[in-house]
């Protein structure tokens, strides 16, 4: 039988958010969201193989101001996940654990996937001579 | 006292009656992405604007195709997995549970096999 005093998972609206939680919690909403987005990598590799009006269509799509915010959203998810976890795999080696240690290495992640982000759009608009 | 032997109790394999099997599958696709990603991502910024011609050129190179189809087997599987756990923590009406989680891996193999066919017949054309 579980003990009826157990601790609890601290409560959402009640608990005060931290760079740690706040930062997992958003790696599970990244997670999710580029679950989601490989759908559209899906739909991009099917249409090119579909022919060229097809990929047309989802090349229109992906250039459209809809399509290049989701992109931006994807981006930035992407690197976030990928960032963080990186963190993840530290902390599986037993590394940065400490309260410190893990609010250090929280906000290098944030700083990391922001300039990631920037710099694959810069290299981006770059390759496509808009800048 | 237990009367389990510790030999039972590695058998049973703990509470998720299967060992650190999960756990490991998505540590290691995640450490096979994160070289496979930065390759992608990288050559999506080269490509952005090109048109059909190049992009199929692009994904027939006997290369690209073979490391989009591994960047598909991971990705898809390392979604999955972490989807199981996501739907494991939040849904706990068990037959609903159970087939969702089993609705998201045939929804991840499909995907996995559309994709993997678009690149093969690419690659092959």
């Amino acid at each position: 039988m579980a003990s009826p005093n157990r601790p609890l998972s601290p409560h959402l609206q009640i608990y005060k958010p931290q760079l740690t939680s706040v930062l997992s919690i958003m790696h599970r909403g990244t997670g999710i969201v580029l679950a989601i987005g490989t759908l559209f990598l899906v739909w991009w590799l099917v249409a090119l193989a579909s022919g060229e009006d097809v990929f047309h269509t989802a090349q229109e799509f992906w250039g459209s101001w809809i399509g290049r915010l989701l992109l931006l959203g994807w981006s930035y998810a992407l690197f976030y996940h990928l960032a963080n976890g990186l963190r993840h795999l530290f902390w599986d080696a037993g590394k940065g654990f400490e309260l410190h240690a893990a609010y250090r290495n929280g906000w290098i992640v944030v700083t990391a996937s922001v300039v990631m982000t920037l710099a694959a759009w810069l290299w981006g608009y770059a390759s496509m001579g808009s800048l | 006292m237990t009367l389990r032997s510790p030999l039972r109790k590695v058998r049973g394999l703990g509470s998720a009656g299967e060992g650190a099997g999960h756990w490991w599958a998505q540590r290691m696709t995640a450490v096979a992405l994160i070289p496979l990603l930065l390759w992608f991502v990288g050559s999506l910024c080269v490509m952005v604007g090109s048109d059909y011609v190049v992009v199929r050129e692009w994904v027939a190179t006997p290369i690209v195709s073979i490391l989009l189809v591994l960047l598909t087997i991971a990705a898809f599987h390392h979604a999955q997995l972490g989807l199981q756990v996501v739907i494991e923590d939040y849904v706990h009406i068990k037959w609903l549970k159970l087939s969702s989680i089993a609705l998201i891996k045939f929804a991840a193999i499909s995907l996995a096999v559309a994709t993997i066919f678009s690149v093969v017949k690419i690659a092959i054309q």
